[in-house]
């Protein structure tokens, strides 16, 4: 049983939440009731607060009130709004600025501990150096041939998400490029099997199904070469607005023209034949637009870009032969068409 | 190029999930024997299509003999035995564009799903929509509505034609608009005014789908729900254009497989 469904069904069921509710704010709410992994693996200690960004959906806004109340803890709220501009101007910038400033002052109540500038200098510094590292890494999908899995991109990208502003994660990065560069030398890669096609994968990996989503790729020899998910953790800011900045620039934030213009730059660097778009149902905010998304890159850039259901991180909505079929007719149209090597 | 002997024969079968089908062609790629049966994917059909359509054949005694071989559909990956296997995206296309000249759009409504396809003008599939996860809009939305009125899914159309007004079916999953149904015979709606609100349901998934992908005429209809000839006219009215059908519609997909076996309309 995938290990995610207990902690669902505990959310649906005990708690009483929608199944239509995003599975990440599911598991998360399930999971500060229980406060324990249902396999006994894992199990992380509950926070003494919640700092809520809403960068990249409202879900999360009630999602972390709901751990807050359940929890009986603080919460630090900051709001960044969508932006309906291409460029993220600056009453945004002062809006959500604001807001960084005055968590820091709850934050300090809370904690009893002092802002420290000096310090926050230097995580800033490695933080960037660290996202660099990662899009550094990420870019070497674009050799063609390329040297590297891309599929392999969701699993570093965890270091990204969760550990920028750590030196041990400049070195990981730094290893990983190591090796990346020296397959690239050596005329060696880590996928293991033609690379016939090359693909973008947009949206969020369906993460209870990895192996499942890669096996039909790669029995077809179409490599993932571009995509947008991995490499959005790659933050490089230097100031405290450049970093406000950022957090208003993440993928779900950005209006459509501009999510376009970053798919088809990923695209055309990871020089592509087609697509694979995942519809995810527990993200009604990235799947919303997906489908628009995927028609404008297909005619900019001429690929057929091809959609699947499933979800992040609930494994009842996923089906694997549904899913190899679109796989299967996706290569299809890419070799009747000539796209690919 | 591909050489072939005017003496063989080539096999497609299109294993879906409600029904199994089987065309065997010539060497120009002309049918000369299909079989259908009523059942899919892990059952008896595959086999009972096969030895059906082998029976119109006098000079093929087993599926061994034929020179090539090509199975799609859902259970295609249980046909071991076929020389090749090949999504059922593909051999609709091919099949539909044989059988509907200049098609570009080839709406297929299957047991369990419903797909749009996009040929360019030389019949290459060059993008495909399917339903999403959803047994609504599909035959076997048709197969569960005719439970409930007690008549065969054959007979829906007919009773389409008595339909005096439409009764709204407004809900888009099966087992909502099921109570719906029922509620409305509950109240004394006349059958074929439900039947016609039943049928308009599924016109209205079908058009989201295929404006997702794109209408250019001309339009063909494909797959077992093709065969019902009400809902394929509402269609029309809904498209504003006409969906040609066949009485082979049916065998688009096995059809498709049989002329990849042959190489046949050549660009797989
Ligand atoms: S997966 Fe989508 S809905 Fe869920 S938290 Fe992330 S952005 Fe929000």
């Amino acid at each position: 049983m995938p290990p995610t469904l207990p902690l669902l069904e505990h959310a649906e069921g005990d708690l009483g939440y929608s199944s239509d509710l995003c599975a990440y704010a599911r598991i998360s709410l399930a999971y500060a009731d229980v406060g324990a992994c249902p396999n006994g693996e894992r199990d992380m200690p509950l926070p003494d607060f919640v700092l809520c960004c809403n960068n990249i959906c409202n879900c999360m806004m009630k999602w972390y009130e709901n751990l807050g109340k359940h929890l009986g803890i603080p919460v630090i709220m900051i709001d960044v709004p969508y932006s309906n501009d291409y460029d993220i101007d600056e009453k945004r910038i002062a809006y959500v600025g604001a807001q960084f400033r005055a968590a820091i002052k709850q934050l300090e109540e809370i904690t009893g501990k002092t802002w420290d500038e000096d310090k926050f200098q230097e995580v800033c510094r490695r933080s960037s150096e660290c996202g660099r590292l990662w899009l550094e890494a990420a870019s070497y999908t674009n050799y063609k041939p390329s040297p590297v899995n891309g599929f392999e991109l969701f699993n570093h990208m965890a270091v990204a998400t969760v550990a920028r502003g750590r030196e041990e994660s400049v070195d990981a990065f730094r290893m990983l490029i190591d090796d990346y560069r020296s397959f690239v030398a050596n005329n060696e890669s880590n996928w293991h099997a033609p690379e016939n096609h090359r693909i973008m994968f947009e949206g969020i990996a369906c993460w209870p199904y990895l192996r499942a989503t890669l096996t039909p790729l790669k029995e077809a020899g179409v490599n993932t070469t571009a995509m947008v998910y991995g490499p959005a953790f790659g933050l490089t800011y230097r100031t405290f607005d450049e970093m406000v900045e950022a957090y208003c620039s993440v993928p779900n934030a950005v209006n459509l023209e501009r999510s376009v213009e970053l798919r088809k730059q990923v695209g055309a660097a990871g020089k592509i034949d087609g697509g694979l778009v995942h519809i995810n149902r527990s993200c009604k905010m990235w799947s919303g637009f997906a489908p628009e998304l995927a028609r404008r890159v297909s005619a900019d850039l001429g690929v057929p870009m091809i959609t699947f259901d499933g979800d992040q991180a609930d494994p009842r909505n996923f089906s694997e032969a549904q899913y190899q079929t679109r796989v299967e007719g996706l290569v299809e149209i890419m070799e009747s068409t000539g796209k690919g090597a | 190029m591909v050489y072939y002997n005017d003496m063989d024969y080539y096999l497609g079968i299109d294993v879906g999930s409600t029904a199994s089908k089987c065309v065997v062609v010539d060497a120009s790629g002309e049918i000369v024997a299909r079989g259908l049966h009523p059942t899919g994917a892990g059952t008896v059909g595959p086999r009972a299509c096969v030895d059906e359509a082998l029976a119109q054949v006098p000079d093929l005694p087993s599926a061994d003999d034929v020179a090539s071989s090509c199975a799609t559909g859902y259970g295609r990956h249980l046909e071991a035995w076929t020389t090749m296997q090949m999504s059922e995206l593909s051999c609709h296309a091919k099949g539909a564009a044989h059988l509907f000249e200049g098609v570009r759009t080839v709406i297929d409504i299957g047991g369990q799903d419903a797909k749009v396809l996009s040929l360019d003008e030389g019949g290459r599939l060059v993008d495909f929509v399917m339903n999403d996860k959803c047994a609504a809009g599909t035959g076997r939305f048709l197969d569960v509505m005719a439970g409930v009125f007690g008549c065969a899914v054959a007979n829906l159309s007919e009773l389409d034609r008595e339909a005096t007004e439409i009764a709204a079916i407004s809900s888009t999953c099966t087992v909502f608009a099921e109570s719906e149904v029922i509620s409305k015979l509950a109240a004394g709606t006349p059958i074929p005014n439900i039947v016609a609100g039943v049928h308009e349901s599924v016109v209205e998934r079908t058009h989201g789908l295929a404006k997702r992908a794109g209408v250019t005429p001309n339009v063909a209809m494909t797959g077992g729900v093709a065969l019902n000839d009400s809902l394929r006219e509402r269609l029309e009215r809904r498209i504003g254009l006409p969906v040609a059908t066949s009485p082979l519609a049916q065998f688009a997909g096995a059809y498709g497989a049989a002329l990849h076996a042959c190489g046949q309309g050549g660009n797989a």
